[in-house]
């Protein structure tokens, strides 16, 4: 039931308890307590609009940035993490195995905005080895979901 | 100039074009742009890609060639398995299933081999349009036995008893029903079968939807009671199950003697079923279980959605518990089922399908498909309560 929740929500996060009771035919207030548990344990860590920001500001960009860190003897990749992860630019911060260590997403208003970013703040943190820049172009599939374009028009016909 | 009338067969010019194509060709030339559909019958989903990719490999090594009459001894086999695994059904696949084009092709040629002329042929109505018309062709006479809400649109064994007559040949079970969703219990067949035991009539069992059944217990087909898999030919196909409606694959299983001679008709009208076809279905069979699971799961919750809706919007709707569709009944806005459905096109641009298109016993309900994602059914049900609202006595 758990789950079922929790795939519903992921597509749809403003169906009400209500809605989540008739569909998953349980009570309303199963439904209720359901929600919140997950809410208070953290496996539901918010709720929130995807937005197509391109949309808005055309000179927007994402960038993927691959960072090689050399890690401390005590705190390993921790420390760089966390300093990195204080920049409100900063989207997201991954641990990576593989060629190198630390994935960081980047939201900027510009390609120069962001190279500038990379070049002052992050290759300059103790511990950076070497970064490497990505730009996003275009989203396909997005948390799931396929992006792009025009809604796709049915293309089922009446048959009998 | 031909008189293409005196050309015609008179049994073909007998036959009623569909009604849900009638409506449709209507609602198509409203001229409106923004109509919003519950009304068709297949599913929503695309075919699971490792189903598609199967069929692609097979195309890319070459494999394009006519398959055996029968259809593929592989895929005969995983179709008896697949039978096995899920119904308990114990089928031969050398001579006791035969691989079709689609489920319909599998109905008609039972029906063909089955029925002599001025034979009976039983059909439980509301029920899919193509028994009465497959019948028809086929020499025989078409009897339709009224199913009633009150009875969950379920075929008693009162209404059975009543319409048999010593000309009656063949028994239709259209169950999982499209239109109403109305499924039978075991203990149901069970009261069927009690009354078919002792006779020659021949049950087609229309199971193309025994995969989409809500509720604890799974489908029962009528040729696991006592007695009946002599009786019966099963239908059933990969369409609604695995969301293969476009590869047009479907099967046939029963008794020897009657496969035998259905493989030799089909044989002459068909040949083989489409060989990539068949490659996809046998990867379907092989490891689509948790398709299956996915997709019913889907299902289920948009039905316990669309009910709650339409019992919220105060139309009586009974529950149904099979296939995608609800059917609720519209008598209390005074409408007839077709009035209804043209006005909610014109009103709403909502389109759903008039009861009546399966059988006059169909009138006074409407067949609304949840073969739609939930997003589409939100905003075409919020349509319809306008609509409802507005019209309501």
């Amino acid at each position: 039931m758990q789950e079922k929740i929790l795939k519903l929500l992921e597509e749809n996060a403003r169906l009400t308890n209500r809605e989540l009771s008739v569909m998953l035919g349980i009570s309303e207030s199963a439904a209720a307590s359901a929600v919140d548990a997950l809410e208070k344990s953290g496996v539901i860590s918010g709720y929130r609009a995807i937005v197509n920001w391109e949309q808005v500001d055309k000179a927007r960009v994402n960038a993927w940035i691959e960072l090689k860190v050399s890690p401390k003897r005590d705190t390993g990749f921790d420390e760089v993490a966390q300093r990195i992860m204080e920049f409100d630019e900063v989207v997201s911060v991954y641990l990576m195995s593989g060629s190198y260590d630390l994935l960081v997403e980047i939201n900027g208003y510009s390609l120069q905005d962001v190279a500038m970013f990379v070049a002052k703040q992050l290759s300059t943190i103790d511990g950076v080895l070497s970064t490497s820049t990505s730009f996003l172009l275009k989203k396909y599939k997005d948390k799931g979901t396929v992006l792009g374009g025009e809604e796709e028009s049915d293309k089922r016909s009446m048959v009998l | 100039m031909i008189d293409y009338n005196s050309v015609l067969s008179s049994r073909i010019r007998s036959v009623q074009p569909s009604g849900i194509r009638r409506f449709f060709d209507l609602a198509n030339s409203s001229g409106l742009s923004d109509i919003i559909s519950l009304s068709i019958g297949e599913p929503d989903f695309a075919t699971p890609w490792h189903i598609r990719q199967a069929a692609i490999d097979s195309i890319e090594k070459g494999r394009t060639f006519y398959s055996p009459n029968r259809g593929f001894t592989d895929l005969l086999e995983s179709v008896s398995e697949y039978c096995t695994r899920r119904f308990g059904l114990t089928y031969d696949p050398k001579t006791e299933i035969l691989v079709t084009v689609g489920g319909s092709e599998a109905i008609d040629c039972a029906l063909r081999c089955l029925v002599s002329p001025g034979d009976e042929v039983l059909i439980p109505q509301p029920s899919f349009v193509c028994y009465e018309p497959l019948t028809v062709m086929a020499g025989g006479v078409p009897v339709p036995i009224v199913t009633e809400a009150k009875d969950e649109f379920r075929l008693t064994a009162e209404a059975l008893k009543n319409a048999i007559t010593p000309n009656t040949k063949v028994l239709v079970l259209p169950f999982p029903n499209n239109p109403t969703g109305a499924v039978m219990r075991r203990a149901h067949l069970e009261e069927i079968a009690q009354i078919l035991r002792d006779t020659n009539i021949m049950i087609l069992s229309d199971e193309i939807y025994c995969e989409l059944t809500y509720g604890d217990t799974p489908h029962v087909s009528i040729a696991e009671i006592d007695g009946m898999r002599e009786r019966t030919i099963i239908i059933n196909g990969f369409s609604k199950s695995f969301a293969m409606t476009g590869w047009r694959l479907g099967w046939a299983m029963g008794p020897e003697p009657v496969l035998t001679q259905m493989t030799k008709l089909h044989q002459f009208g068909i040949m083989s079923a489409p060989t990539t076809a068949q490659y996809g279905a046998m990867e379907a069979m092989r490891s689509g279980d948790p398709d299956i699971a996915r997709m019913r799961d889907e299902y289920d919750l948009r039905r316990r959605y669309i009910v709650h809706r339409l019992r919220a919007m105060g139309l009586e709707c009974f529950e149904p518990e099979g296939a995608f569709y609800v059917f609720p009944c519209i008598r209390s806005t005074g409408m007839t089922s077709e009035e209804f459905c043209t006005r909610m096109i014109q009103e709403e641009h909502v389109a759903v399908v008039p009861g009546s298109a399966f059988g006059s016993s169909g009138e006074g309900f409407i067949r609304i498909s949840y073969s739609y994602s939930l997003k589409h059914i939100t905003e075409a049900l919020d349509r319809m309560e306008r609509f409802i609202a507005k019209n309501k006595r």
